[in-house]
């Protein structure tokens, strides 16, 4: 077991000690410093890319944990002609390799004329994560008792309230945890990404997907090494929330 | 049951349409554009054509995708040797810290895969982690090439995937009941015969599931190819991102696409069918 933990923590324990490497290359150690951190800080166009990522991530989630609570609750709560439909739907999202899911996407923007840029890295990004949290969402409403809805109904909630009032405060753990995981998802991907966004508005992955096939500085390591921290923070920060189910 | 109230169809239709425009309409656009022919100025020209078929249906398309799954099956192959035993003891972990145990797995499952394949660079380049330490041991002579070649490619597709394969593996391993396994030893199984009769059938659901979530990534991932690999076109993922943007052939990477879902549909086929089809759970995919 433990050969697999060195595995995969191995190569981001290597980055993360060359990310304070003193080394214009990145062969060999050559002191402590923090050299590379200062830098990043001056590169505005990484900056300007990592700004991006943070806003269309945070954005995407916002958008995506509505929606998909909303789907969470319409397949727990009613029954309609096309529920299964509805249900293969997320699944399918889901399952399908992003890269038919990126180029597909490129296509509709570029039928219906959308230019390539924010817009259309919002509206990808939304909908590869709305499943995602419809799921953890519906895993939570799951093991509700349904007459808490009988019980709102009798005391007069229309539909709207309950949910705002009864059902919502009592899944919030779940739909935050939807958002941290959206959050995760848009920062963390790069095939979709990389078909739908173009030249005029970069994001942090993209960024450093082009340094890295151009050849690498060791500011991407500083950079990584926070890309890195960064998630292990969300993660944290999710499971924390998840716990409460149990 | 009373008139269906604004909110209930807007629930419904909200999301639905979300997914009806945003996912359903695209996909059908890439299977009317797989049988359109090529029109170098506007993409694709309005005319049924089965070229972007023909195309792949050649040989040098046949070789990548041929080649691409070998590479994508040795992958999740390699995932389920090598996260199977590793699922099954953390499962029966019987410690305080098996939850931080978990949660070290499910890190590296969030972060950004082009991050930890570009910090795979760091172990296998010539001046790299892996070559001083074989150096060091006196294993070799001089440094292993093994970065940008095939052999990079398919460790950094192992090394990204795993994960992917230890989770829904967990979970399956984690529902199993150890008293069916005392019950099979009782009935005098050997460790052998217990494994291959109980356990396994029994974690069948999380096996395909794991090897769902690395086999079809694995083939679309085109910039494990493009970061650690030599080859151009190693993967289904490298042939259809070329084809839409370095040979503008929207037809031909449709097509691609297309045979790309269809091996998806299969699986899941192949999954729904293995009797435990039910929708997954969050915790299957590791959330």
């Amino acid at each position: 077991m433990a050969l697999v933990y060195l595995f995969l923590y191995l190569p981001i324990v290597v980055l993360i000690v060359f990310s304070f490497n003193n080394s214009k290359y990145s062969t060999g150690w050559k002191g402590f410093s923090l050299r590379w951190y200062g830098e990043l800080l001056s590169d505005t166009q990484l900056l300007d890319a990592a700004l991006n990522s943070l806003t269309v991530a945070s954005l995407s989630a916002t958008c995506a944990t509505i929606l998909g609570t909303l789907a969470a609750w319409a397949l727990h709560r009613y029954d309609f002609k096309a529920k299964k439909l509805f249900q293969t739907g997320l699944f399918i999202v889901i399952m399908s390799p992003d890269i038919v899911m990126g180029v597909s996407l490129l296509m509709l923007f570029v039928a219906v004329q959308l230019e390539p840029g924010f817009v259309t890295l919002l509206l990808a990004h939304i909908t590869f994560s709305l499943p995602f949290v419809a799921v953890t969402v519906a895993s939570r409403l799951a093991g509700f008792d349904k007459h808490v809805v009988e019980a709102a109904q009798d005391l007069g909630a229309d539909e709207y309230e309950t949910f705002r009032h009864v059902i919502l405060p009592m899944v919030m753990p779940a739909v935050l945890a939807g958002w941290l995981l959206s959050f995760t998802l848009s920062l963390d991907d790069v095939i979709i990404s990389f078909f739908v966004t173009g030249p005029g508005y970069e994001i942090l992955p993209l960024r450093i997907y082009s340094m890295v096939k151009l050849g690498v500085k060791p500011v991407v390591n500083a950079l990584c090494a926070i890309m890195v921290a960064a998630t292990v923070v969300v993660v944290f920060a999710s499971q924390i929330l998840l716990k409460e189910k149990k | 049951m009373t008139k269906p109230s604004f909110f209930k169809v807007a629930a419904i239709g909200g999301t639905a349409a979300w997914l009806a425009v945003f996912a359903l309409l695209p996909f059908l656009l890439i299977l009317v554009v797989s049988f359109l022919a090529r029109d170098p100025s506007s993409f694709v020209s309005p005319s049924f054509s089965l070229e972007g078929y023909a195309t792949i249906a050649d040989g040098a398309f046949l070789r990548i995708f041929l080649d691409s799954l070998a590479w994508a099956a040795t992958t999740a192959a390699a995932c389920l040797l090598l996260g199977y035993p590793f699922a099954y003891g953390l499962a029966r972990l019987r410690t305080k810290r098996k939850n931080l145990f978990l949660l070290l797995i499910i890190i590296p499952f969030w972060t950004n895969s082009l991050i930890r394949t570009y910090a795979l660079i760091f172990i296998l380049k010539a001046q790299g982690l892996l070559n001083t330490l074989l150096l060091g041991l006196g294993l070799v002579d001089q440094p292993l090439e093994i970065l940008y070649t095939d052999t990079a490619v398919l460790v950094g597709l192992i090394y990204t995937l795993l994960p992917f394969m230890i989770l829904p593996l967990y979970s399956s391993i984690e529902k199993l009941d150890p008293r069916l396994l005392e019950a099979a030893k009782d009935l005098g199984a050997g460790r052998f015969r217990a494994f291959f009769a109980v356990s396994l059938p029994l974690t069948w659901p999380g096996i395909l599931a794991g090897t769902m979530l690395t086999f079809l990534p694995a083939l679309g991932m085109f910039y494990v190819a493009d970061v650690l690999g030599g080859a151009k076109s190693l993967l289904i993922g490298n042939f259809i991102k070329n084809q839409f943007l370095t040979a503008r052939d929207w037809p031909t990477g449709s097509a691609a696409s297309v045979v790309l879902t269809g091996i998806m549909i299969l699986l899941l086929l192949l999954y729904g069918g293995s009797g435990k089809g039910a929708p997954r759970k969050p915790e299957d995919i590791g959330a």
